[in-house]
């Protein structure tokens, strides 16, 4: 058996892997675990891993848990095109502040609009309109301190060129994206920076990494989306309330 | 901050290093480098004076937030990015940060978990325990205080379970970055109090091991700051008022 990914493409992170991995040309063997109905909460996974998230990747005995930890050991294992992590001390330095003011500001921001427009509807919780305006006004900050910190007139975020931290943040901007918001809209910079970096991995892997967060509100609104098990109701009210 | 005092400018350093020790990543680069023997000029910026809001400091760091590094004109923050390029650059031994694609994928693996776990649990114990009531005289209600203690148990539980488990140190058998992260974290609470180490045998004695390998009297000196953050005395008006929204933001 050679790697496998545990995934679920309705998550930002798992996103950011697949399409990393895709397009590398890493081999990899795809296990789907469901977000939704609560799979990563089920004993089997929580076996694979005991903190239930995703995504997970396992080397054989090696089990390696956050996406950018997943995405550094990829690029350094399959020795991937140097821009995506690059070798130079200032240009790589620059990668990992980008990913660890991501992990403040825009990790758990940008997720939430998922959970108040249909995660939370599909348990029968409703998240209260103040804590949506407040994600609202905290996604519209983390947005003006992309733009003017790290995009600033460069064309990407930590460089020149494409790295892990424009494929982390693409992704997570996708969630919103997917529930309505317009982020990019009256943020040409941005808008550009996204078009860029759309078009370096190419259309037709786009597509194929967004399709379903893309079709996530109509598949509410279509009643198709799995029910949460037990196990993962617990986990998702927990979510909610601590939701700022 | 630092300042020559004479007219003219003078040539750079080299490494400068804006920290409060207040802080618990600040904690983190300080050990690193003290233990490290890495040369700089530590720049000390107040936060509970509200230095990391002024222009001057906003030129170095536009985000306002300490850590940030200065290496001639480049300047860097976030502390795992300022970590990573000081353990790069000053060549420092290998078990910081593994050569090994596998042991540095484990620290790699804590460093990302730990954002959104730990640091925030033990940013939130001292302040709803003593910063807010004893600094900026605003009162906890007591159910606020008992939540953050519950999730701070949670995080602690999930360090001791899922990173440290039967090993001598979070991501193996030697110290790494990971750990020093961690326990410069775990004193936050420490200093407001918390009996983070009570009945909790596996976690104290991994704290021994990592004192012992940071070196007792660096270990110290990095944590006098913080182990008298319940003796600060109350913020005048002036400065509640400025610090205020700032606090609100880093909490949330």
């Amino acid at each position: 058996m050679g790697l496998e990914l545990f995934l679920d493409l309705v998550s930002q992170p798992s996103r950011a892997v697949y399409i990393f991995a895709k397009k590398n040309g890493i081999p990899l063997e795809l296990r789907t675990v469901d977000l939704i109905k609560g799979q990563h909460k089920s004993k089997e996974f929580l076996q694979i891993n005991s903190l239930g998230k995703l995504p997970t990747l396992k080397d054989g005995d090696f089990i390696l848990t956050e996406s950018s930890a997943i995405l550094i050991y990829l690029s350094c294992k399959y020795q991937t095109p140097d821009h995506w992590y690059p070798s130079d001390l200032q240009a790589r330095a620059r990668v990992h502040e980008y990913l660890g003011w991501h992990a403040d500001c825009i990790r758990g921001t940008f997720g939430i609009p998922l959970w108040v427009q249909v995660l939370g509807p599909l348990i029968g919780v409703q998240v209260p309109k103040e804590k949506v305006e407040r994600n609202r006004t905290a996604i519209d900050q983390a947005l003006q301190w992309l733009e003017d910190k790290f995009l600033g007139d460069r064309p990407f975020l930590a460089g020149q060129q494409v790295t892990l931290a424009d494929l982390m943040a693409l992704e997570e901007l996708m969630q919103p994206v997917a529930l309505g918001y317009e982020l990019f809209e009256g943020r040409p910079r941005l808008a550009a920076w996204r078009g860029r970096v759309e078009a370096f991995l190419g259309a037709e892997l786009c597509q194929e990494a967004h399709s379903i967060i893309l079709s996530i509100l109509e598949q509410a609104a279509k009643k198709t989306l799995p029910t949460p098990s037990p196990e993962a109701y617990q986990a998702m009210l927990l979510r909610i309330a601590r939701i700022p | 901050m630092g300042h020559s005092g004479r007219g003219r400018s003078v040539p750079t350093m080299g490494l400068e290093l804006y920290l409060d020790l207040l802080s618990q990543p600040c904690r983190a680069v300080y050990i690193f480098a003290k233990k490290n023997d890495i040369p700089f000029e530590l720049r000390i910026v107040d936060l509970i004076k509200g230095q990391h809001l002024s222009d001057a400091f906003a030129q170095v760091n536009p985000l306002k937030k300490v850590p940030a590094l200065k290496d001639g004109d480049f300047t860097l923050t976030e502390s795992v990015a300022i970590l990573l390029y000081l353990t790069r650059k000053y060549k420092v031994p290998d078990y910081w940060y593994p050569q090994d694609l596998q042991a540095r994928a484990r620290v790699d693996e804590y460093l990302a978990w730990q954002h959104t776990t730990l640091r925030r649990s033990c940013l939130r114990a001292l302040w709803h325990k003593v910063m807010f009531p004893v600094f900026l005289g605003e009162p906890v209600s007591p159910q606020t205080l008992a939540a953050t203690l519950a999730e701070l148990d949670v995080t602690l539980q999930l360090l001791e379970d899922k990173f440290l488990q039967n090993k001598a140190f979070l991501t193996g058998p030697h110290i790494s970055l990971a750990d020093l992260v961690a326990i410069t974290e775990l004193m936050h609470p420490v200093g407001a109090g918390c009996q983070v180490f009570q009945g909790r045998p596996k976690l104290a004695t991994w704290r021994q091991r990592v004192e012992a390998a940071v070196g007792e009297d660096l270990f110290q000196e990095a944590h006098e700051v913080i182990l008298k953050a319940k003796d600060f005395p109350p913020a005048d008006p002036t400065i509640k008022q400025k610090l205020m929204p700032w606090v609100l933001a880093m909490i949330r």
